[in-house]
């Protein structure tokens, strides 16, 4: 029976992400979808964070490019979701494969600061390129995602559903990927790089095509995210987007995916929970992040696996190497 | 790899299992206002100062409008639009209110426009004052109570070049849509009386060391014309008069660059700076001087335009609420009855909607001066009931576009 507890709970948890729109006021639904759409983005870094041990902070980008693709394909040309996703996605990929080129060059802090300074640069754009963006002001009135299903004709699918589809299709991607042999050599880089390179491995590409994937998948959110809020803006790509990616990683626990998701989750309804009854949610905020990091420096995920695991050799924090 | 899934679905499952059960119930009771306001991040002041105007006015009234207890909701939008935006649904959806206000920034204005135009429930923007809102992309639900940027700029403008007989301006100003359309109404006006804008420098928000600016600005210019917000303005006069340019180039510009949010903060170095706005904590009318009165005995400081247009709105609401017996369910009849209010003696002068949905109201042109020891924006002089178009007809004035970085273009700039 204690085996079979974890895929119950699954079956559980997916079932009731199913049903939520039925039990669950349209706020807390929205709050939902709203979750899932981070946990995409979480889980995106988490490859280059958990997996390959590449600590980002410009991981805003890709969901601002893939958010702006929509509100300017959408406004402008009255493009449909048929156009716009593969739009947003690709540009994202595109620009990640660029920023990769630069931003690889360095490990470490250096890495970091590469990517945080390859953030600001997108949100630059975003906020200084007005006849493109509107600017400051950012892009407003896109409209709600209808799709054309073949057969049924333009169908406009409950947000949350759609959300749920994205979330469900990323991770089961993103776990092919992290569980193949490509995914392995991320784990083995992120464990010892040099020791990679002895054993014949193109360490640089495998890195470089990590981030180029996780990019995608962040221009994916952006897709999503532009649908779900009907507007975009700088706000979207700048720094505190990228940290509080960040922080949902680690929160949620690095390296298994479902953390990540998880930290997504319990950071966006801790923000909107918590600051109905106080002002000073973020002290709130504040105290969980520390407390995390010193009780559960492996996550909320790892924290509880190790709890059914029973005790467990610690593995190893994460090292930026330099 | 089996096990993360058992702990996720832990984690989920509580999740649900706890909000699952929290149904709204909607039932006849107060009148239900939602603020959505920035009450942490870089414009937390401002939000304060917002919600205090507020609540000092339905205290004034018992907390009751048309024989109804009033219920007001808070809500931190964190200067964020997505973060606003998911507050709106809160308080339409599960709060049910009948009436929204709030918000500082331009762009969360914009965002939620469309929605409110959606969920039929009015909201009233005391603050944003981006013009569009009002001239080129109106939004059937929002009431505007507050101004639009270039409103002030525009009689400004003209008087600037009249009375105090500048011939060129230098312009430095901040970069983002508030900052282009002051700029612009005052531009506009400007070099039609006969003015000429020698230059334009755009320093960033966000910007708190000006050195590389003020070097630039040219010493030709009869005056310069500043746009601060903020944290800009707390730093921008000093270093203004560190350059040495006080002495050379009289300061003047647009209202927030010397309004009562920062003066408090300000010394010596922003005496004499001259800028327009729809509101001076000086004015010296009665109801104004009552309002000063009560609201430094309750909250020991001078109130900003932030706290009178959110004290006003709440009268606003008040007025409408009561215009139609108190019946705010009706969400057509009281958008109708907002649009309908005057207020001929609010602190900051006499009030009304013109046919596009923004106030006309009076323009005061202010002064820093020292009294009893404190900064104050001494009227120097007043223009009773400008409209947003000023002397243009509206139509004319929408054909030309939305105030930009390059609109008007500067011709004299080299």
């Amino acid at each position: 029976m204690r085996q079979r507890m974890p895929q119950i709970a699954v079956g559980m948890a997916l079932i009731g992400l199913v049903i939520a729109p039925f039990g669950l006021s349209s706020y807390v639904l929205s709050l939902l979808t709203q979750a899932l759409i981070y946990a995409i983005v979480a889980m995106s870094l988490d490859l280059l964070l958990g997996y390959t041990g590449l600590a980002s902070l410009g991981h805003a980008a890709y969901l601002g490019i893939g958010a702006y693709s929509v509100g300017i394909l959408t406004t402008q040309y009255g493009a449909g979701f048929w156009v716009t996703l593969p739009m947003g996605v690709v540009l994202a990929t595109g620009v990640a494969a660029i920023f990769g080129l630069v931003a690889l060059r360095a490990t470490g802090v250096y890495f970091l600061m590469i990517t945080l300074a390859l953030g600001m640069v997108v949100w630059g754009l975003a906020q200084r390129w007005v006849s493109l963006t509107q600017g400051d002001n950012g892009i407003a009135g896109i409209p709600r995602l209808e799709l054309v299903v073949p057969g049924l004709g333009v169908q406009s699918p409950p947000f949350y559903y759609v959300a749920l589809a994205g979330f469900l299709l990323t991770y089961g991607l993103l776990r092919v990927i992290v569980r193949s042999p490509f995914g392995q050599t991320l784990v083995g880089i992120r464990e010892s790089e040099s020791r990679m390179r002895t054993l014949g491995y193109h360490v640089w590409l495998q890195k470089y095509v990590g981030f180029v994937i996780a990019g995608a998948f962040g221009g994916f959110a952006g897709v999503l995210w532009a649908y779900y809020t009907g507007f975009v803006s700088p706000t979207d790509v700048e720094l505190a987007t990228s940290v509080e990616v960040l922080l949902m990683v680690a929160l949620g626990g690095r390296g298994s995916l479902l953390g990540p998701a998880v930290g997504a989750g319990l950071i966006v309804f801790l923000k909107n929970l918590v600051s109905v009854y106080t002002h000073r949610w973020l002290l709130i905020l504040g105290s969980v992040y520390i407390l995390t990091i010193m009780y559960t420096p492996e996550g909320i995920i790892g924290g509880i696996q190790q709890a059914l695991r029973g005790a467990r050799p610690p593995s190893p924090p994460l090292k930026l190497r330099q | 790899m089996i096990k993360p899934f058992l702990a996720a679905s832990l984690v989920v499952l509580s999740l649900m299992g706890w909000l699952g059960g929290s149904p709204a119930a909607a039932q006849p009771g107060p009148i239900k206002i939602g603020v959505i306001t920035p009450m942490t991040g870089g414009a937390a002041a401002v939000g304060k100062d917002m919600v205090n105007g507020l609540m000092m006015y339905l205290e004034e009234i018992g907390q009751q409008m048309a024989k109804r207890k009033v219920e007001v909701i808070v809500e931190d939008s964190q200067g964020r639009p997505d973060v606003a935006l998911t507050k709106l649904r809160k308080l339409v959806e599960s709060d049910k209110v009948q009436v929204l206000m709030g918000e500082v920034f331009a762009h969360i204005g914009y965002a939620m426009a469309p929605r409110v135009d959606e969920y039929k429930v009015p909201m009233l923007y005391p603050i944003i004052a981006a013009d569009d809102l009002t001239q080129r992309k109106p939004a059937k639900w929002v009431v505007r109570t507050g101004w639009t940027s270039s409103q002030p700029s525009h009689p400004f403008g003209e008087w600037v070049y009249n009375t105090l007989g500048y011939k060129k301006i230098a312009v430095i100003a901040i970069d983002y849509a508030f900052g282009w359309e002051v700029v612009g109404g005052f531009q506009k006006t400007f070099e039609e009386a006969g003015g000429q804008i020698i230059q334009k420098l755009w320093p960033p928000l966000g910007t708190t060391d000006f050195a590389p600016y003020l070097a630039q600005i040219r010493r030709d210019a009869d005056a310069v014309f500043a746009l601060m917000v903020a944290a800009s303005a707390l730093r921008f006069p000093k270093q203004y008069q560190d350059a040495g340019l006080k002495e050379r180039l009289p300061l003047i510009g647009g209202g927030t660059t010397f309004d009562e949010f920062v003066l408090p903060a300000l010394g010596d170095e922003a005496l004499d700076g001259i800028s327009p706005l729809i509101y001076s904590a000086a004015l010296e009318t009665p109801e104004n001087q009552r309002f000063v009165k009560a609201y430094r005995a309750k909250f020991a400081k001078v109130p900003s335009y932030y706290s009178e247009t959110s004290y006003t709105a709440g009268r606003w609401i008040n007025e409408a609420a009561q215009s139609i017996g108190g019946k705010v369910e009706d969400s057509e009849r009281f958008l109708a009855a907002l649009r309908k209010v005057e207020i001929p003696d609010a602190p900051r002068g006499p009030i009304k909607l013109d046919a596009y949905g923004n106030p006309i109201q009076n323009i005061y042109v202010r002064k820093v001066e020292r009294k009893e020891g404190e900064l104050w924006n001494t009227v120097i002089h007043t223009f009773p009931a400008v409209s947003q178009f000023w002397k243009y007809p509206p139509e004319e004035f929408l054909k030309q576009p939305v105030y930009s970085r390059d609109f008007p273009p500067c011709h004299f700039c080299q």
